[in-house]
């Protein structure tokens, strides 16, 4: 099927459910609501026409300048059996995202739904393991939202980028901590 | 007077040493692991019982990077993701610019594309063949992998200056032409990985009895499984599904070339073992050489052009997105990318590593296995941990 039958395909079974539909981009994708996400996923994997035995990629974006501002999960579909693709989109709020986990209908979900946590902040309910995946476990904040600040230090060391130290140094503030002086020599040096 | 014997008084009393449970922590400093893939394992005795793999020892934070830097930019951070098979990564990430700005490239740099993904693709199984020998036991096998390896990456020296990280596929082109006499090294080299390598590495490893005895019944990656947890390449190829995206949806001109797609058959045992696996990227190395005499007689024949032809002078997409696959030797990476049309700088680009899902599934097939399969069963998969953390 192309992308026009599948999103009629599910437009006339699930009604309102599809928020908006988009077949001009070269990435045709369908929008849903977070609420029926479960529902129009096991569809899909199921529906004899669909057959998406495989989910491809999920990925988070972050679009805080959109109005509303949102955030995006993008589920990159694929059949096995009938060879065609398609995408569905979830938005959902900036503030405290949450949508359910999809685990239970494509078993690779577990680790990019970690991912998109660890990255972006977004929560999913009856996910069985939701810990930090490539973050270490005590890292705060979300990087890859788009609002991310860089933090001073992590652990005691420096991650800011050096530039900014190295112009802070000149400016006379002295920086660092314990042993760690990022003061250049020359710094003390008289004039 | 003939003695009794009563059963009972030979019978065990007391107390025995029983295996209890134990959390094994195995990494992330272990030679098998391939990287820094740190497991926990709770093991009873010899036997896994549950598995956890955690990964993030190297995280470089690339889709971060790729936002802060423009479209081109990206090129040379793609190539340390899989440092195995950088001109896979490069490639994926410039095919999937092209095809969000509209471009195409002439036959010529596509054949080049098609050279060098296929050398890559022989130079990687042969490390993720070659370790895997060297995991269960097979020491030799991997130095005559890796020196046969050595003349592919001399070839890449060659032609771009570079043996591991090359920012060789730009967009819309490649870094360098091929040097003079490229044509006639790559005949020499694909004579010899015909004649010598790859009969040798048929005999040593992949036909030696105890190698197939080592692998033949473990790690067993069902066909649903397998396509449930995103496996790709070689790795679902084992499982039986004959899907490769160079047949099910050409790029670069793959559709001129003819070569097969081995399938696992599961001859040696259940099909989708670690053997399998193993075998598909062994027979994948002889198709790619089919391929590699295809297009270099291609590339003989072909008027030289310029390589830098369709490169723009300034990538901006119009805003849009688009998910792009290839095949690489790993299985389909794919790059989402999505342009905003104000900046130069990608908005986001999320990679989808093959070698990240079939990491996923590590615990599926863990469970239950011995200590000793979980190093032939990792092996097996071939994860690269530089793609995995990304």
């Amino acid at each position: 099927m192309d992308a026009k039958a599948i999103s009629e395909r599910l437009q006339a079974r699930f009604g309102d459910k599809i928020t908006a539909v988009s077949l001009e981009g070269k990435s045709p994708f369908a929008v849903v609501t977070a609420e029926a996400m479960v529902e129009v996923a096991t569809s899909c994997k199921e529906d004899r026409e669909l057959l998406f035995d495989n989910l491809m990629c999920l990925s988070a974006v972050d679009y805080p300048k959109e109005t509303p501002p949102r955030m995006e999960l993008v589920y990159h579909l694929l059949s096995y059996t009938h060879h065609h693709t398609f995408a569905l989109k979830v938005h959902l709020p900036r503030e405290e995202p949450r949508t359910a986990s999809l685990e239970s209908v494509w078993g690779v979900a577990n680790w990019h739904e970690r991912e998109a946590y660890d990255l972006f902040g977004i929560a999913f309910s009856g996910h069985r393991d939701l810990r930090r995946i490539l973050l270490p476990d005590d890292w705060i904040g979300h990087p890859l939202r788009k609002d991310w600040q860089d933090p001073d230090f992590y652990n005691g060391l420096h991650v800011k980028p050096t530039t900014q130290m190295a112009e802070r140094a000149m400016g006379g503030e002295k920086i660092g901590v314990g042993p760690f002086d990022f003061t250049p020599p020359n710094a003390h040096m008289p004039d | 007077m003939a003695t009794v014997i009563n059963p009972a008084d030979y019978a065990w009393t007391g107390p025995g040493v029983d295996t209890d449970e134990m959390v094994v922590n195995m990494g992330p400093q272990h030679p098998s692991t391939h990287g820094v893939l740190r497991l926990e394992l709770r093991t009873d005795g010899e036997v896994v019982k549950a598995a956890r793999p955690h990964i993030g020892y190297l995280h470089r934070c690339f889709e971060k990077h790729a936002e802060n830097v423009d479209y081109p930019g990206v090129i040379p951070y793609t190539d340390r993701m899989d440092y195995v098979a950088s001109m896979g990564n490069s490639l994926g990430y410039a095919l999937a610019v092209e095809q969000l700005m509209g471009i195409e490239v002439s036959p010529y740099v596509g054949t080049i594309r098609v050279i060098m993904a296929e050398l890559q693709r022989i130079a990687s199984h042969c490390v993720a063949v070659g370790t895997y020998g060297m995991d269960i036991g097979a020491f030799t096998p991997f130095l005559h992998l890796l020196r046969d390896r050595e003349k592919i990456l001399d070839l890449f020296e060659w032609t771009c200056g570079a043996r591991l990280l090359y920012n060789y596929n730009w967009v819309g082109g490649v870094s360098h032409d091929v040097p003079e006499g490229f044509v006639k090294a790559c005949r020499h080299f694909l004579r010899e990985f015909d004649a010598v390598t790859f009969p040798e590495l048929v005999d040593l490893l992949i036909g030696n009895k105890i190698f197939i005895k080592r692998t033949a019944a473990v790690g067993v990656c069902p066909v649903e499984l397998a396509i449930s947890y995103d496996l790709t390449g070689p790795n679902l190829r084992g499982s039986g599904v004959p899907r490769d995206l160079r047949k099910d949806a050409p790029y670069c001109g793959y559709e001129h070339y003819a070569f097969d797609v081995p399938v696992g058959k599961g001859q040696h045992g259940p099909l989708g073992s670690c053997f399998d696996r193993n075998w598909v990227r062994v027979e994948e190395m002889r198709e790619s050489s089919k391929i590699l005499h295809q297009a270099v007689e291609r590339l003989a024949k072909m008027e030289k052009a310029d390589v830098h032809e369709k490169v723009p002078k300034r990538v901006k997409p119009a805003k849009g997105e688009i998910y792009s696959r290839s095949e690489a030797p790993r299985g389909q990476l794919g790059y989402y990318l999505v342009a905003d049309g104000t900046g130069v700088n990608p908005y986001r680009v999320k990679v989808k590593s093959p070698c990240f899902t079939a990491m996923s599934v590590f615990h599926v097939l863990a469970k239950g296995m011995y200590i000793a399969d979980i190093i032939a069963l990792i092996g097996s998969l071939d994860v690269v941990l530089g793609e995995i953390d990304r």
